[in-house]
């Protein structure tokens, strides 16, 4: 079969015809992942909750909080345990301030604003170096880089080339100051709903209104 | 052209990545690891088949003048098909690569495969052709991932080889990537003039 010419009322035509499949197919494609791609997404965020927690039997109702220094708001999810107290919060907390942009990470805080586990979410830190966050922070080897276990008010949290009681990341400082960015606003932030040292009792309709502003 | 030769051609003598230079993009940028540039491999290797079917499909009614655009939204399609479907059911995979998945777009592999040889050629040799190159692609990105994770992480498909204190950082970051694709490309080069 020959080539079709290349008039005007062809190359519309043709144009036409192939950006109309593509965006049917498209459409088809979108509609029927939807669905998988939010339980994808949802399953992710709950294992993180579960990840950072300390045991927990039921999840209370989520709220969102804004931070005083920034424009987006935090999520917080509070657990309780079967006698319906309040055994811990994870916070899904981010920063802007990473090497390549923006980092989100769920951080798990015990009602005395203790951290009780982290997992990174979502970043574009560099292979091999910040991206080494999500295990650093957490290791056993060095007591001045793992933050688990630890409050933020007793250490200085800032990484230590800052004078700060954390060792950043060999190599990755930037991503390393900014992760602990993200970790101190969920702290910050979460801090202010309840009187740390207290019984942590946190009204979300309450203190809700305060947030939004 | 025999299609085993067909086939075979994509892997040395005319690998996208050693011999044509094609595709730097993601060739520099996802090889940090093996396991990355493996991935990336796959997923360019399908999105490659399949555009070279669709293209050699209709490239009888593609008129000349807007060959480039059609082919750029076909290949595009089929990249998103690949991203929500790997954002769907294997969201671990999706995860270390989902970064990566628009570039298959702009790899001028995929366009120059549809150019080059889809648009002139049968559907069963422009599969063949996908497929050739596809895998020579994989190829080159796994090696070069596997020597940049060896030299700068001492490790290997995530195993460990060496304690990492004794890697070099270099190979990491991209300066690396393009010492260790230098040398690669050297001694493919001798391969194949050897023969």
């Amino acid at each position: 079969m020959a080539k079709r010419e290349s008039s005007f009322k062809n190359m519309v035509f043709t144009l036409f015809t192939v950006t109309l499949i593509a965006s049917s197919a498209l459409g088809v494609v979108y509609e029927f992942t939807k669905k998988a791609i939010e339980i994808s997404n949802l399953k992710k965020q709950a294992k993180a909750i579960e990840a950072v927690l300390p045991e927990f039997e039921t999840l209370g109702d989520s709220y969102k909080l804004m931070p005083s220094d920034e424009k987006d708001s935090l999520e917080f999810f509070p657990a309780y345990n079967a006698g319906n107290e309040l055994v811990g919060t994870a916070v899904k907390t981010y920063t802007n301030k990473g090497f390549s942009g923006y980092i989100s990470i769920m951080t798990g805080f015990t009602p005395d604003g203790t951290i009780s586990g982290y997992q990174v979410l979502q970043h574009q830190e560099t292979p091999g170096l910040g991206s080494k966050m999500n295990e650093w922070f957490r290791s056993m080897n060095n007591e001045k880089q793992n933050i688990i276990g630890k409050n933020p008010d007793a250490i200085n949290f800032t990484v230590s080339k800052d004078g700060g009681g954390v060792d950043a990341i060999t190599a990755a400082t930037i991503s390393s100051r900014a992760f602990l960015d993200a970790v101190k606003r969920a702290y910050t932030t979460y801090t202010q709903t309840t009187d740390a040292n207290s019984s942590a009792t946190y009204k979300p309709d309450a203190n809700n209104k305060g947030g939004e502003k | 052209m025999s299609q085993l030769k067909n086939f075979t051609k994509g892997i040395l003598k005319e690998n996208p990545v050693f011999v044509l230079l094609l595709g730097m993009c993601p060739t520099l940028g996802v090889t940090s690891s093996a396991i990355n540039g493996m991935g990336m491999g796959l997923a360019t290797t399908f999105v490659l088949m399949m555009s070279n079917i669709v293209v050699s499909m209709v490239k009888d009614f593609i008129p000349d003048k807007v060959r480039i655009p059609s082919f750029i939204v076909i290949i595009a399609t089929f990249v998103t098909i690949v991203q929500l479907t790997m954002q769907a059911y294997l969201p671990a995979l999706f995860e270390n690569l989902g970064l990566f998945i628009p570039l298959i777009v702009v790899n001028c592999i995929v366009l120059g495969r549809a150019e080059a040889y889809a648009s002139k050629q049968s559907i069963v040799s422009s599969i063949v052709d996908g497929a050739g190159i596809g895998i020579g692609f994989t190829f080159a990105l796994t090696l070069l991932g596997g020597v940049r994770e060896f030299l700068g992480a001492g490790t290997f498909f995530g195993t460990s080889i060496y304690p990492e204190k004794f890697g070099s950082l270099l190979f990491v970051l991209a300066p690396g990537a393009f010492i260790a694709l230098g040398y690669l490309i050297a001694v493919i080069n001798q391969i194949n003039r050897a023969k």
